[in-house]
Parts: C-alpha cells; structure tokens; sequence
C-alpha cells in the first residue's frame, strides 16, 4: 500500500471548486480504486454533497456546537461513507470508496470560519481519521487564503499537494497568483508544493494558452483543461458527480485523464508568483487587454 | 569621569545598561531614560519618551487595554455587573485583585469581587459569540436583580472575531430599561493599559454621560464635588472624602472606587471635580468641563504636605468661609502628623527610594516619602504619556533618575547601580528585590495594607514604610560564609 497523499483543492470563488474536485475524486475512485477521504473546508459545507447525493451534510462545527464542544463528538458523528458507488462496501466499480467530512462554519458575517477549519482538522487528526487504508485526503478550501485558518490545510503536515482550480479570466488568474504566495510562503517552513493548474474553462479568449503560461511562469503546469460541459450541471441536479452520472461520457472521461495525471503527478513545486505587473503585462501579451496609457487608467470609457 | 554625584551616577547607570542592547534597541531605550533635577533647566521629564510600544523580548510590566477597562475604570463600578466578555483567564486573573473597597452586600446589590465571564469556547469563535452574551445579559438580570447596569468587557477575540456587541448592549438596554454598556477594550489595542483608560471613558462618556434621568431631581449645593479616578484601594477613597466634608464639601460621587452608577450619571452637577488620577481619568474630566461646564483640579492626598497644599487649593476655589474650615482642619491634622513624622522620621531620615508604578503615583506619593526625610532617587511610569513625566518635574526633590516603561532587567541594574534602601513598585518586581536582600513595598496594592490617602493613612503609611525597612529580618539575609567575623561575633 502507498502512503497517504495529502492533497487540497484551493481556486477563486464560484470558479467550480468543489464541482471539479468532486468530479475528479469521483474519477480517482472509480476508474482507479482509490480510497479517499474528503475534508471540506468551507462554511457553506459543499464540498461532499455530490458524493453523497444530500444538500449539505452535517458538520463538525454545528455538531460540535449542538454537542457542547468538539471533545464531545466522536468520529462517526462526522464522518459519513460516500453513497452507492463510492461506499466502502458497494464493490460493483471498484475496491475503492470516498468518506466525507465537511468542517462547516459560522453563517456569513459572525464568527470566525478559520478557526472552524483549524478545528476541525485538529480534531480530523486526533480521531485519527486519517486512516492506514487511506490513499489519498483532499481538502477542499473556500476562495482564497484569506486568513491562517484558511491556511490551515497547506501547513507542515497537512496537505503537500497544492492544485489551483482557475480559469481564463482574470480575476481567477490573479487568485491563483495569490494562492502561489500563499503556498510560498508555507513552502519554507513546511513541505507544501503546487502540484498544478486545473483550468475548468469558461471557454474565454485564447484560455488555454493564457492558463499554460500562467502555469509556465508561476513555475508549475497545468496539468489539465477541463473543457465547458452541460452535463455536469444535469448531473448536480440529481446531486451527483458526471462520473457516476454517466461515466462512459466525453466530460467523465475528462475527469478520468485528470485523475490519472493527479494519482501519476510528480512535479511538485515551490511556486514563483508573479508581481501585479507582470500579471497584467501576461493579460496583454495574449491580447485581453490592450495596453493602457497611464493617464487612461480610470477614465470612463467615453472619457478615454 | 566626574565627581562621584548622585546626578553623575545615575548618567553612568543608564550608559551601562544600555550597553548590553543591541544598536537599534539601545537606541530606543535611550529615549525612555534619563535624569532630571528640580531646578529650571530642562531635563528627562520634559523629553523622555513614553506611551510607545515595548521592544519586544523584554520583561515589561505593563498591562492591556482591558487591564485598563475592566481592571481600572469600570470594575469598581459596584452596582453594576461587568462581564468579562471572552475566554474565562481574563477575567478569572483580574478578579478581585486591585482592593477596589466598597460598602453593599457582595452578590446582591454590589458586585465587584466577583467574575462575570460568558467563558467562550472554540464554537463561540468560530458561530460568533452575540447569542451567548445576550443569554449571559438576560441570566444576570434575573439572578441579580437588583444590579444597575451590565458593562460588556471586550477580550481579544472579540475584536478579532468581530462580534456586534454593541448591537447585543444596545437591544438588551431597551428590553430590560437598564444601562448595558458595550466597551471594545480588546487587549490587543494600544501599547498598554492607557489606551484601556481612554476607550473606558469614552464609553462613560457616550453612554452615562448623556443619561440626564439620574440628574433631574438632584438638589445640588453650592459646594458639591466629585472624586474623579480615586478607585478606593485599601479604603482610599474613603480617607480622602472625609477631608473634604470636614472642610464644608459634599462629595457627591467617587468615581470609580466604592461607586455607583448613579454617583457616574450625576458627576456633572458638580460644582468641581477633583481629579487625582490624572491618567485614568483627564478625559472624562476635560469632557465633563467642556459639555457641563465643571472645572477640573488636580490634587494630590499622599503625605501630609502634598494633603494640605491640594486642601488650600481647593479651598481657594470655594472662597473664604470654606478657607476658614480648612485651615481648622490642617491644623487639626497637622498635630497628629507631626506627630507621626517625629515618631518615624528618625528611622527613616535619609534613606533612598526607587519608585516603578502606573497611573499618578511615580509623582504623587514623592511628597509622602520626603515628608519623612526619605529620598527618591528615581521614579518611572509604566504608562504615562508626556503630559506625566512634565508634570513629575515640579514634584522631585533632588537629582533623579527616570525611566518609562523600564524593564525587569534595566530596574535591576538600576538598583544596583544606585543602591537605594527601599523600592517600591508592584508584585511582580516585589520577590526579585527582596530576594536581592532590599527592602521592598508594594505601591500598588499598599501591600494588602492602606489606605494612604489623606491624613489619617499617612500614619499607616508611615508605619508601613518602617516595617518595611527596619525590620530585623534584613541582618539575617547574609549567608553565614559571607559573614566577616566582626558580624558573626
């Protein structure tokens, strides 16, 4: 048996975070036996629900709230099998199978969902969830690194494996720059590497290349361009992953050569982020944007 | 090197100390030390540096923000619940620590010795922890009934977490008609305890001052006064009042020792309000003067000197017939002061001093000390802004060294540069001096003794200093190796 990877997902919001990484894990298990264990890392708990056909599931903060403290709650509570397929006794695809947690949060505006994420991985890890049998343990992680809670699951110990989900646009492009100084800065006190660019493609301007040079300067690859399909969101509907919809499609085998490229990665980097400038001057190379005269920048478009 | 003065001793303790910093950091603490003497010239008091943050990594003394709030201003508030709002060590460790005294019936209409503390936890953190405290708000209301009021003591989290407690304070004032007081004193604000002070009456300021209901059947007096930032340790409060109606005042609030709400809604019906703690309380002071138009006087009831000169003072503000009542009672206490001064100053005549504490005392309590023949020889302030350090000019006797925020390790080679007899400072230096074999007291808990306001206390005072240094427990702090044989024979 392999040792445990520890991998996260992290990506700008509403880029289709937790619908690629619960795509491409779904692929990873089905295609490959590979035993899974998903730790969801965002209050609005999302992270598992195509996994396990439900809205959201119960987390290990509102558990431990209704509980009294997180010492209360036992790993049961929180941790629940991934339904038909991806269950560990359902052997029809194959041996492997996907447990699900989700550390859930405060509502938006009170509290503070970082220290949700922090503690519910202190507790994922003192339960010990995280398990012998286990092959991999995915983090999927809301927006940005936007605090150290958020931070928590690139730290020593956690997760080595860095994948940026992003796009052709550029509010995605910046994102994930800003992620790569985040696992940089990690990087030398832990062992985080950024393992790869997903792009799930909006179909924008010129996005592959624009994302394989992304990829290319920040010192990584991209290690795959998801393209736009209708039938994953049919497949949301009914609260599934388009693997298990219907795993002989073009997309699910998409995910498949994804889950492939994940389980056979070995470039693993330190990123080199790129400074605000260059970033811009990338968007003008591919012609996104035209270069702009100082004394343009913010005048109205019918001031210029 | 320059003849062996007390002033050029104590340019040589700072160059040494300063020797063992690093560049940057030597530079820094240059600006915080320094030597002043009474006469014209300018010296430290006029330009140390003060109220900036502490070089990290060294042993500072100073408090928090909260410390400042909750410690301070508000806590001796004793008809009123204040809520440490947070984890429980906050409040837990500052409980009943600082010997705010106070009359009342503890747990039923007063309240000031115990914690209050909504005990947050990790789900409080990350859900935010409003509910919790308007649970804790409603709970106090029907335990304690006959509380006046609830103040909200911010801890760090809250400020981190961003909890609308304001909000919480504000709904729960309207459901239950009585003050609810949010404070956002999170330690983290500020560079110590001061900032804590300032935010404290602001609050006094935006949510007691503007409560005219408790003003409106007030029979006012020609000579009313109120106590400003006398928080009553060891009984202060109390031994300074009774000078004040003895010279033909009613004080008619003590803000914050032995105080209720409703002496804080009426201290602007004062006709003038004394201030002693000028650093914890000048803002409410100089609001007060500016909204209400009452005149602030500082004063100061350390030693008999000091005592009589502020009585005159304020005796001056009040006109003739209260003059003459006044003079009655110097002379009435100056014979038992003198007495106490004959009994002690023999034993104490000469001896050096080194003060370290906070608020008003690195300058106040100099004149008590001297009014036994005793010397300080340095002085410092924890928290003090310039305004401070200017003032402690006109209050020292003879050369004397200053340090602002000192630290463990400069106070230390301080004392052993100057020698002194007594250092007086807190709890925290107390067994580091004794141990060095030094007389010590503690200046801001009296040594669980007091009062030392007024008259009365200065016999206590006196005593204590005494007891402090001529005990016979200090010729038996040699080792008997160390003993030459003439002191062992």
């Amino acid at each position: 048996m392999s040792e445990l990877r520890q991998i996260a997902f992290y990506g700008k919001g509403g880029i289709g975070k937790s619908t690629t990484s619960q795509n491409t894990l779904a692929a990873m298990c089905h295609y490959y036996g590979q035993k899974i264990l998903i730790v969801g890392c965002d209050p609005k708990a999302d992270s598992t629900r195509l996994i396990l056909h439900e809205k959201a599931q119960n987390t290990i903060m509102q558990l431990a709230s209704e509980a009294g403290s997180v010492e209360d709650l036992e790993l049961e509570d929180v941790c629940k099998a991934g339904a038909g397929e991806f269950n560990p006794d359902d052997t029809e695809f194959s041996d492997g199978y996907i447990m699900c947690t989700e550390s859930g949060g405060p509502e938006p505006g009170v509290g503070c969902a970082g220290r949700g994420v922090i503690t519910a991985i202190n507790f994922l890890e003192e339960e010990g969830a995280y398990d012998d049998e286990l092959d991999f343990v995915s983090y999927d992680v809301l927006g940005d690194v936007v605090c150290g809670g958020f931070a928590m699951p690139i730290r020593e110990g956690k997760a080595q494996e860095i994948y940026i989900v992003m796009s052709g646009e550029m509010m995605a492009m910046y994102a994930a720059n800003n992620i790569s100084k985040g696992i940089l800065k990690y990087a030398n006190t832990g062992g985080v590497r950024l393992a790869g660019l997903i792009c799930n493609a909006r179909m924008t301007d010129r996005e592959y290349d624009l994302a394989k040079n992304l990829a290319t300067q920040i010192g990584t690859q991209m290690i795959h361009f998801v393209p736009r399909s209708n039938h994953v969101q049919r497949a949301e509907l009914r609260r599934m992953t388009v693997v298990e919809f219907s795993p002989k499609s073009e997309q699910a085998l998409e995910y498949k050569e994804l889950a492939r490229k994940i389980i056979a990665n070995d470039l693993k980097v330190i990123p080199t982020p790129l400074e605000m400038d260059d970033l811009e001057n990338l968007l003008m190379e591919f012609g996104l944007e035209e270069e702009v005269e100082e004394d343009a920048i913010g005048k109205r478009a019918e001031e210029a | 090197m320059g003849p062996e003065t007390l002033e050029n001793l104590q340019n040589e303790a700072i160059e040494e100390v300063l020797k063992a910093y690093p560049a940057k950091a030597a530079k820094n603490r240059a600006k915080h030390l320094g030597v002043d003497t009474p006469d014209g010239v300018k010296g430290a008091c006029d330009s140390t540096r003060s109220n900036k943050q502490t070089v990290p990594g060294v042993m500072s003394q100073r408090g928090c923000a909260y410390a400042g709030s909750k410690g301070v201003v508000w806590g001796p508030i004793k008809d009123m619940i204040h809520i440490s709002h947070g984890p429980i060590g906050c409040g837990q460790y500052s409980r009943a620590g600082r010997r705010n005294y106070y009359i009342g019936t503890t747990g039923i209409d007063t309240f000031v010795t115990m914690n209050f503390s909504t005990d947050f936890g990790e789900k409080d953190i990350v859900f935010g922890g409003d509910k919790k405290l308007k649970k804790a708000l409603e709970e106090i209301d029907e335990l304690f009934p006959l509380n006046n009021g609830i103040s909200v003591q911010s801890e760090c989290p809250i400020g981190l977490i961003g909890d609308d407690i304001q909000a919480v304070a504000k709904k729960h004032k309207a459901d239950s008609s009585k003050p609810t007081i949010a404070v956002s004193c999170e330690g983290f604000r500020g560079v110590s305890q001061s900032l804590g002070h300032h935010i404290a009456n602001d609050m006094i300021r935006d949510e007691v001052m503007p409560d005219a209901s408790a003003r409106k059947d007030f029979d006012s007096t020609e000579y009313d006064v109120a106590i400003i930032g006398d928080y009553n340790i060891g009984g202060d409060a109390w031994s300074s009042r009774i000078l004040l109606e003895e010279m033909g005042l009613r004080v008619i609030a003590q803000w914050s020792g032995d105080a209720t709400y409703k002496e804080l809604a009426i201290a602007p019906k004062a006709k003038l309000n004394l201030l002693h703690c000028y650093r914890s309380m000048n803002y409410i002071s100089r609001h007060m003067e500016q909204e209400f138009g009452v005149p602030w006087m500082e004063y100061n009831f350390f030693g008999p000197s000091k005592t009589t000169e502020s009585l005159r003072k304020i005796a001056e503000f009040f006109g003739p017939e209260i003059q003459e009542k006044t003079e009655a009672v110097i002379a009435k206490y100056t014979k038992m002061t003198d007495e106490v001064i004959a009994k002690y100053k023999s034993k104490l005549e000469g001896k050096k001093v080194m003060l370290y504490v906070g608020g008003l005392r690195p300058r106040h309590v100099i004149g008590a000390y001297e009014d036994l023949g005793m010397e300080i020889i340095g002085t410092g302030y924890e928290f003090g802004h310039g305004d401070d350090y200017k003032r402690t000019k006109d209050e020292i006797e003879r050369s004397t060294l200053i340090y602002d925020d000192v630290n463990e390790y400069e106070l230390e080679k301080f004392v052993q540069k100057l020698k002194p007899d007594l250092v007086a400072s807190g709890v925290k230096e107390k067994y580091v001096f004794q141990k060095m074999g030094l007389p010590f007291r503690q200046m801001h808990s009296w040594d669980y003794s007091g009062p030392y306001h007024g008259y009365d206390a200065f016999a206590i005072f006196a005593k204590d200093m005494d007891l402090a240094l001529n005990s016979p427990v200090w010729s038996h702090t040699k080792a008997p190796w160390e003993k030459t044989e003439e002191v062992g024979a």
